[in-house]
């Protein structure tokens, strides 16, 4: 294998580990927030003991966060060394930004909180969890706005061989990068929901501090639902987006071959590339796709065969991806509205407490689909239409390259483990008891 | 101008995050030889606990003003200093999860093996970031496409060994100076000896490689071409004998911070005798990636400027709050809270 393709493997594996622990962050640090609010507000120590519980779950989760995100930031200079001075004027400023306004909020008043619970007022040490799921939200925002702009560079020119910024405003608040936030966001925060009604469910099946597991279970499941739907909303308007920024993208998500109006959406597709059709394709919905993308029932979408083929996206990972994520989806907002029926209750719904730990990796499985969707699906291309992947490459020895991605397999198969062995046995564990600590 | 500009902002993100997370990473190196019981072991896990994380964030913003401000820099020192950059990133990671995961299952195997990590995740990093900075004060063989003409053994050479060393010595004992603020009793006895013994090859070593800079770099001509920054080399040797003149008199705090001080001023006295070279290539001088050929548009380097002078700030002020906040040293009442590592 050359460098190129190792490179890409190592930078696949990295993001995908990366974003196993991102969602937790981004929903669990709101969550225990708003508990930890809800406990000085009401002066009700559950509220507290819930925040102390969900809080420790978070930091064991937050641990694998920090230290593989360094390594991202990193790697564009190392192994993408073509592309960071192409790009760096714009991209490497949007990082930069991210690690001064949000960065340093966030590690340090994690330290506040987790240390801090005799050191400081409980009203500053609320403020302290609600700065860190403000920071984390702030820092999502800057570097999906980067990753927008790769799939839909605006607000620049070429200029002395680069990229060159022409207009900031125009790259942070492209629709592009706002879509992508509120989507990327929105499927965390449906991860945090289902990871914590499963937790709950699991301890309310077994009569565990029941009380307190009632009012997470009642406060996860509305905000589950709510996210979920609007992860249906967001994902819409993304693929609107989407046929008119990248729609070799759209194409492939869909396996949509010849370029037409009226076109169908179909609900059996098993696509062919090697021979640019689909094998199976049955079931449609009439004029569909043309609606959903363009508003109009006789729109135009484009066609895969519209791109040479060097210029598409792989097909088969693609649409796969994309059509378990809204498969996925679809399943959320279901079991989300049982559990929002019985949020009063949950002890009575004793099928749904025994189906809901189950459900906890799907969501994370739903994210990784949506990135390999975006990431794969920008493909060939590193920034949109602008430099391809395999000119943005580093010159270092494939060598190299192969001996960090071992290194980077077996430690971070073994790390991430090893942290979800020990969310696991915490979240097994349960709160500590009322009185203590 | 604003590449000037960018250039010292470049040094002095590398200059704090070396006198912040200096005596992280000394410590965590220190462990085996001052920690003797398991309650030793957590004063020292808990002496960095509220501060490691922040201080990490400093690397990244270096990282990121690099990328932002200089990114051909960027890209032909990280892919030059491809192996390295890596292992030190390795590091970093194993330094990271031991804070998290040592205190989290009861047993003395498990405890070990995070105690590794953290030693191991502490003295890589700082042998690994004295090396690379030798590499750059010495200039690397970059050819004019920036590929570099040597490969990770070509770094290894005495002049970058000595700089590693000089890490080592620097963080160890800036590391043991942090301790003796935070530790009691035995454990504190021991810090102050080690700061005391390491002293003394910490300032041979530096002597040795101030005078190395001499012959293998040009550093020192350069800095005389401005004779005001000679100030920097000054800083850095007057931080390190206060040091030792504080600690003597049982002033811990003001011992740490002028240890601080020099090494902030050893990074500076670099940086500046760089100036405007990031990266000096030793085939010829029109290679090499200075602040003006490798800057960021003068839009970009403007819009960051506000946002480091906007946000930067309020950083300092949280960040040295964070610090006031959490100076006491490590009781036994706070090791049998929960909320301790």
């Amino acid at each position: 294998m050359n460098t190129l393709t190792l490179s890409r493997i190592q930078f696949a594996v990295a993001t995908y580990f990366h974003f196993l622990f991102v969602p937790l962050t981004m929903g669990l640090s709101i969550l225990t927030a708003i508990m930890e609010t809800l406990g000085l507000r009401r002066g009700d120590a559950d509220y507290i003991r819930m925040a102390k519980f969900w809080g420790k779950l978070f930091l064991i989760n937050f641990a694998l966060g920090v230290v593989t995100g360094i390594t991202l930031e990193f790697q564009f200079g190392t192994n993408w060394s073509r592309y960071s001075e192409f790009v760096g004027d714009i991209f490497g400023s949007l990082l930069a930004i991210e690690a001064t306004v949000a960065f340093f909020l966030e590690s340090t008043f994690i330290a506040v909180w987790f240390f801090g619970w005799k050191k400081v007022p409980p009203k500053l040490h609320a403020a302290a969890i609600w700065l860190v799921a403000i920071a984390s939200t702030v820092s999502a925002f800057w570097i999906l706005a980067a990753n927008a702009w790769m799939q839909n560079p605006v607000g620049y020119t070429i200029r002395n061989g680069r990229a060159e910024l022409t207009d900031f405003w125009a790259v942070v608040t492209q629709r592009y990068a706002i879509l992508k936030f509120l989507h990327t966001v929105v499927g965390t925060y449906i991860l945090t929901g289902f990871f914590v009604l499963g937790v709950s469910a699991w301890h309310l099946l077994r009569k565990n501090e029941v009380p307190l597991f009632t009012k997470s279970f009642k406060l996860a499941a509305v905000w589950t639902l709510v996210f979920s739907l609007a992860a249906a909303a967001t994902g819409h308007m993304s693929a609107e987006i989407l046929s008119m920024s990248q729609p070799a993208k759209l194409a492939a998500m869909e396996s949509h071959w010849n370029t037409g109006r009226n076109v169908p959406m179909y609900l059996i597709v098993w696509p062919d590339a090697a021979n640019e059709r689909n094998v199976v394709q049955a079931w449609p919905v009439p004029s569909a796709l043309s609606f959903l993308a363009t508003y109009s029932l006789d729109g135009e979408v484009k066609g895969l065969k519209e791109f040479p083929p060097e210029d598409r996206p792989p097909v088969v990972p693609v649409f796969l991806s994309f059509r378990a994520m809204v498969g996925l989806g679809v399943l959320f907002i279901v079991v989300a509205v049982w559990a929002v029926w019985v949020r009063s209750n949950p002890l009575d719904s004793p099928r749904l407490l025994k189906l809901l730990p189950w459900m906890i990796p799907l969501p994370y499985l739903a994210n990784q689909l949506g990135w390999t969707v975006s990431e794969i699906g920008r493909q060939p291309w590193i920034v949109y239409g602008v430099m391809r992947t395999r000119d943005g490459v580093s010159a270092v020895p494939a060598g190299q390259v192969l001996a960090t991605l071992i290194v980077f397999l077996l430690l971070y198969g073994l790390l991430g483990a090893i942290d979800f062995y020990l969310l696991f046995k915490f979240a097994r564990k349960g709160p500590a008891p009322a009185g203590r600590g | 101008m604003l590449e000037t500009i960018w250039f010292y902002v470049w040094g002095v993100a590398w200059a704090v995050y070396c006198m912040l997370d200096g005596f992280d990473l000394g410590l965590g190196m220190l462990m085996p030889f001052i920690a003797r019981t398991e309650q030793d072991r957590r004063v020292v896990f808990n002496a960095q606990g509220p501060f490691w994380d922040g201080n990490e964030v400093w690397l990244i913003t270096a990282g990121g003003v690099t990328f932002a401000a200089f990114p051909k820099a960027y890209a032909v020192m990280f892919s030059a200093l491809y192996l390295p950059l890596l292992l030190l990133l390795f590091g970093l990671i194993l330094r990271g999860v031991s804070f998290e995961f040592r205190n989290k299952v009861d047993s003395p195997a498990w405890r070990r093996v995070w105690d590794t990590c953290l030693v191991v995740g502490s003295f890589v990093p700082s042998l690994l970031l004295g090396l690379a900075f030798a590499n750059l004060f010495r200039g690397l063989p970059i050819d004019r496409q920036g590929h570099m003409q040597t490969g990770f053994f070509g770094l290894l050479h005495p002049y970058g060994w000595l700089g590693g060393v000089l890490f080592l010595l620097l963080f160890a004992v800036h590391g043991a100076l942090w301790l003796t603020t935070k530790a009691q009793g035995d454990l504190h006895r021991r810090a102050v000896a080690a700061a005391r013994i390491l002293w003394v090859p910490m300032i041979l070593v530096a002597v040795a490689f101030l005078a190395a800079t001499y012959w293998a770099t040009p550093l020192w001509q350069n800095l005389w071409s401005r004779p005001f920054l000679l100030v920097l080399p000054l800083v850095a040797v007057a931080g390190s004998v206060s040091a030792r003149a504080w600690l003597a008199r049982q002033r811990w705090w003001a011992a740490w911070g002028a240890s601080a001080i020099g090494i902030a001023g050893a990074v500076l006295f670099g940086v500046a005798g760089m100036y405007p070279n990031l990266l000096r290539s030793t085939l010829s001088d029109e290679f090499s990636i200075t602040a003006f050929n490798a800057a960021s548009s003068p839009l970009t380097l403007k819009i960051m400027l506000g946002v480091v002078l906007v946000f930067l700030p309020p950083v300092l002020v949280y960040q040295a709050w964070v610090y006031r906040t959490f100076k006491d040293p490590i009781t036994e009442e706070f090791l049998s809270s929960e909320h301790s590592y």
